[in-house]
């Protein structure tokens, strides 16, 4: 590691391979933003370029912080995000509608969005702090269940559906690599396609909706099906090798909506096409891969969920959201993470990135202390 | 297996847990990630082709570019309808949110007065939703491209660069070419052509317009363009020309059609000239007459108002659409069949002023004496033609009639001709069924009674008579130059009665003041006066008794007299005589083929007396129209000047449709 003696080994010691990786997918997107803007950086790519460099150097920073303080933080992270979420759920009741920002003067804050990091947090310290023996007991499943329902419906009823599964998603990845039994997850699984129906009932018409028409997005080619339709026509029209830089017509003639934010894939795949849209499936694959092994390597079983956890959340922004975009799943607002306009995605997926080096350097230094 | 199902209570399996099921995690991550490559790659390499095509037709815009349509040449091949380079705005219904606002924000930007809003607002309420509704045409490229540049604030509107129609001689030619419009639904849903809908296209909606639409339609252009999501245009990608539609070629003599128009002046009435060499119509003129530039261009409301509300019926074709009483005009036919039943012309009857049939008196104009049938053409001596129409029985009358071409419809590119009515006994019974009687063969005799003749009919009459042919009369150029076979009857016959009709105008006969000012060029024709109502004694026809009610100038003619070469008839509604009338028009647009310059001179004169030239004319009674019905928006008046004008619109339909109301009548003036 430390062979090149001309690199100060701080700088050597830093994992290269990830930083290049994480560098490559959002420098990616920075180029489809620059073409998404008509071929100039304002006024997504550069402030988006700018962010970035905040939250990489943030990450860094968080890199450096000891496994212990996570550790420490996990609870009150926990509490302090839930408080900030009934308040806004407050604030949101009394400005009347639906309101998913904290308006802190300096910064917006999505509690939502630090949930999906908190309730990892949270739930690998619980099992962190649950006797060995107790991982079959009631104890192992009633408080994680109800830290993960509390925020669920809070965040449910904001309304916000995908971030709502997201961090249901978090914290049953977390139970699962805890070791509960199998049966819950399965008998669990049955349980949700038999409650289903029941749920999409009690779904927002526009929810039902967006549900309805991802299973036939024909029905509304000019109405709430138009995303879909014209997302995947910016995807198919892309071909193998894109129309070439600059020349999606699809995100140029504004047929595609949102196509600097949710639906950023499909301008990427109408100019690069399938090599640019295996690029990012790759990439992030081997992100989320790397995030697997870090928690495969990790010593204390805080570090181990916790790191595989989030690389698993990494995992779902991107699974939701390409399968949002390429018509497999319904349109639920999901941005795809590094790559897509906007800061609180790539904040949560920096912090992940950033608890998940921390703990590889911990781990590190623990085997070399060994 | 049953190791999983035991509790796991040591660290060590903890571990190993958590090892299996990560590699299960991450195996279903790949998975996933395998999955989402596949639907990638399905959409992007066999959903290909179909997805680039929707992109394809979501980024490019094709438009149809409305077709030139083929122009309408004279004989000579000067235009009569032509194309004008033209922008344009349309709105689309369908597309048109705020009707109201997008209307006044057009008519600002291009300083529509209300009139022309109301009629736009109109026509987007009546049309269906796919029909473009014209909001202006003849835009300067300033004002189109300032509707171009606030597109998007205009939802509906539609600029577009095409043609429009353009009629040189305006009003002139309206009734002989008609006009071109917007298609109506009705095309569109039984063709469904997309080019029924494209702004801008016109269909033609009369006369020769109409009739030979599909010739002059062409093949439209198309034109691709890039456009945004909001219907923005970006640039234009590729063009195809349009192919213009096919010329026609008529027979007419544009400077001499325009002329005739023209020469008619403010009197109600119709002019047609025929070639006797081979049924060519050189002109047909019936006027007044709508300007078809303005009928072409979307009609506003006070324009129609005044035109459906003129009694001179500006909106029908009086050449084959306006039946009139022949009148004296109607003698010739009278001599022709006598001479066939084997009387003498050179037989005298004496004129004593009238002829008594029975208790019933039937009157001539004059006592003329001792009457030959040279000497009774020229005279118009109605006891002559009583007399002898009396001897040659109806049947023979009514087969000159025919075999002149009377009570004939002729096969002309024009909409709708009336045949009008040659009466004979079966015809009666048929009819009334009543038996004919021997007055009614009187009043034929003299063109009078059941007769009913157009103005085409009468020039085709005028024209067997000058040619001694089966003169057919056509209206495209480039017929069979095969003569016409002659008439059934004695050329001989046919010459006296041209040389009564040389008599008419330069001997002691009717129409003298009409003889042509021209050395060794003499017109021959015969006068006729058409009763419109039944007066007493002489005041129907003064000027003292409305204008409906006067009696109708009528005029057939032919020159030069040796060897005919155009004939001509013409009908002036309610222009109390035919020499005073009628014939002045006909001996002027007949000089007119002979020596413009003359003719020209003459007309100048007349139209300086008038009041200007036609559009001059037209334009003026428009303010005089507009002023009229602001005045009668006035509450103090409304009442009065509404019923006066509900009045004079159904006098006029009346005086259109100017039938002797029935036998009750007894038709026996004559000239």
């Amino acid at each position: 590691m430390t062979g090149n003696s001309l690199v100060p080994a701080p700088l050597a010691r830093l994992p290269w391979k990830l930083l290049l990786l994480v560098l490559g997918i959002t420098g990616f997107g920075l180029i489809v933003l620059y073409s998404a803007a008509g071929g100039h950086l304002k006024p997504w790519a550069f402030s988006q370029g700018l962010r970035f460099c905040m939250f990489f150097v943030m990450a860094l920073v968080l890199a450096r912080v000891p496994e212990r303080a996570w550790k420490a933080a996990a609870f009150p992270l926990y509490i302090g995000v839930l408080i900030l979420l009934i308040l806004v759920e407050m604030l949101g009741f009394v400005g009347g509608g639906s309101q998913r920002w904290l308006d802190l003067g300096f910064i917006r804050i999505q509690p939502s969005e630090m949930m999906k990091l908190a309730i990892v947090l949270a739930l690998a310290r619980y099992y962190d702090l649950l006797p060995v023996g107790q991982i079959r007991s009631w104890s192992a499943m009633w408080p994680p269940a109800l830290a993960i329902g509390v925020p669920l419906v809070l965040v449910m009823i904001q309304p916000d559906l995908g971030t709502s599964l997201m961090i249901a998603a978090g914290g049953l990845t977390v139970m699962f690599l805890a070791g509960l039994p199998l049966w819950i997850f399965i008998g669990g699984g049955l349980a949700l396609a038999a409650a289903v129906p029941i749920a999409f009932s009690m779904l927002h018409e526009y929810q039902q909706n967006r549900v309805l028409i991802f299973l036939d997005p024909e029905s509304d080619p000019l109405g709430a099906g138009y995303h879909i339709s014209q997302s995947k026509i910016a995807i198919g029209s892309g071909g193998i090798f894109g129309k070439g830089f600059l020349n999606g017509s699809q995100s140029h003639l504004d047929y595609l909506p949102e196509g600097h934010t949710d639906f950023v894939f499909a301008t990427m795949a109408e100019e690069w096409g399938l090599m640019g849209g295996l690029f990012i499936i790759v990439a992030f694959i081997m992100l989320v891969r790397w995030g697997l092994r870090v928690g495969q390597r990790a010593q204390s079983r805080f570090a181990r969920l916790t790191a595989a956890a989030l690389a698993t959340t990494i995992f779902f922004y991107v699974a939701i959201n390409l399968m949002m975009v390429m018509g497999l799943a319904p349109v639920v607002g999901i941005p795809l993470p590094l790559f897509s306009f906007g800061g609180s995605a790539m904040m949560t997926v920096m912090i992940c990135i950033g608890i998940m080096m921390s703990i590889e350097r911990s781990s590190q230094r623990r085997s070399n202390f060994d | 297996m049953k190791r999983r199902q035991r509790p796991i209570l040591s660290e060590a399996q903890q571990s190993l847990s958590f090892t299996r099921r990560t590699l299960f995690l991450g195996g279903a991550q790949a998975g996933i990630g395998v999955l989402l490559a596949t639907r990638m790659g399905w959409l992007s390499i066999a959903e290909n082709e179909r997805y680039a095509l929707m992109s394809e037709s979501n980024r490019v815009n094709l438009t149809l570019v409305p077709p030139r349509r083929g122009w309408i040449v004279d004989r000579y091949g000067r235009p009569i309808a032509i194309n004008r380079t033209d922008f344009r705005v349309d709105l689309i219904p369908d597309r048109v949110t705020d009707p109201e606002r997008v209307v006044n924000a057009l008519g600002n930007l291009l300083s529509i007065d209300q009139d022309q809003r109301e009629r736009i607002l109109e026509d987007l309420e009546k049309a269906a939703g796919f029909q473009p509704v014209q909001v202006a045409a003849g835009l300067t490229y300033d004002q189109y491209a300032a509707i171009s540049v606030r597109l998007p604030d205009l939802p509906g509107a539609a600029p577009a660069r095409g043609y429009s129609r353009f009629y040189p001689d305006g009003a002139a030619v309206g009734h002989l070419v008609g006009y071109v419009g917007a298609a109506s639904a009705k095309d569109y849903e039984k063709s469904k052509d997309p080019l029924l809908i494209t702004p801008g296209f016109k269909v033609g909606k009369d006369c020769v317009e109409k009739m030979l639409d599909e010739r002059m339609r062409g093949q439209p252009g198309a034109k691709r363009t890039e456009v945004t999501a909001r219907g923005k245009l970006v640039r234009e990608l590729a063009t195809r020309p349009d192919v213009p539609g096919h010329p026609v070629k008529l027979t007419i003599d544009a400077g001499l059609q325009a002329f005739a128009a023209r020469r008619i002046g403010t009197q109600s009435g119709a002019c047609v000239v025929i070639d006797c060499t081979n049924g060519d119509i050189l002109a047909m003129a019936s006027m007044p007459c709508y300007d078809p530039n303005s009928f072409s261009d979307g009609i506003s409301h006070a324009e129609w108002g005044m035109l459906s509300e003129d009694e001179r019926v500006p909106l029908m074709n009086k050449t084959m659409q306006g039946l009139y009483p022949p009148g004296s005009t109607f003698k010739p036919i009278t001599a022709l069949a006598l001479q066939q039943a084997g009387i003498d012309p050179e037989e005298i009857v004496h004129c004593g002023g009238g002829y008594q049939l029975g208790n019933r008196r039937f009157a001539c104009l004059g006592r003329h004496g001792a009457m030959n049938l040279h000497r009774a053409i020229a005279k118009s001596c109605n006891t002559y033609f009583y007399t002898m129409g009396r001897r040659a029985g109806i049947d023979g009358i009514a087969e000159a009639a025919r075999a002149l071409g009377l009570g004939a419809e002729y096969t002309l590119p024009m909409p709708s001709q009336k045949y009008g009515t040659v009466p004979d006994p079966a015809w009666k019974q048929r009819r009334y069924k009543q038996n004919w009687s021997v007055s009614d063969t009187l009043n034929t005799s003299i063109g009078q009674g059941y007769l009913q003749v157009s103005p085409l009919q009468l020039a085709v009459m005028a024209s067997r008579v000058a040619s001694g042919r089966m003169l057919v009369p056509r209206l495209m150029a480039g017929g069979s130059g095969k003569p016409a076979p002659p008439l059934p009857y004695s050329p001989e016959y046919v010459a006296n009665i041209r040389s009564g009709m040389d008599e008419v105008v330069n001997g002691a006969g009717t129409a003298g003041r009409s003889r042509l000012p021209l050395e060794g060029i003499r017109m021959g024709g015969k006068t006729g006066t058409a009763q419109v109502r039944n007066f007493k004694g002489g005041a129907r026809r003064g000027l003292g008794i409305p204008w409906k009610f006067r009696d109708h100038g009528l005029f057939v003619g032919f020159a030069p007299v040796d060897n005919p070469r155009y004939a001509t008839a013409v009908v002036i509604e309610h222009g109390m005589s035919g020499s005073g009338a009628a014939a002045p028009v006909a001996s002027d647009t007949l000089l007119y083929l002979f020596d413009p310059a003359k003719a020209m001179a003459k007309l100048e004169a007349f139209e300086k007396e008038w009041g200007g030239d036609i559009a001059t004319r037209m334009a003026a009674d428009a303010t005089r129209y507009k002023a009229a019905r602001e005045a009668a928006a006035n509450p103090a008046i409304a009442t009065a000047q509404a019923e006066a004008v509900v009045a004079n619109a159904s006098n006029a339909s009346n005086a259109a449709a100017s039938r002797p109301a029935s036998t009750a009548a007894p038709a026996e003036e004559a000239e």
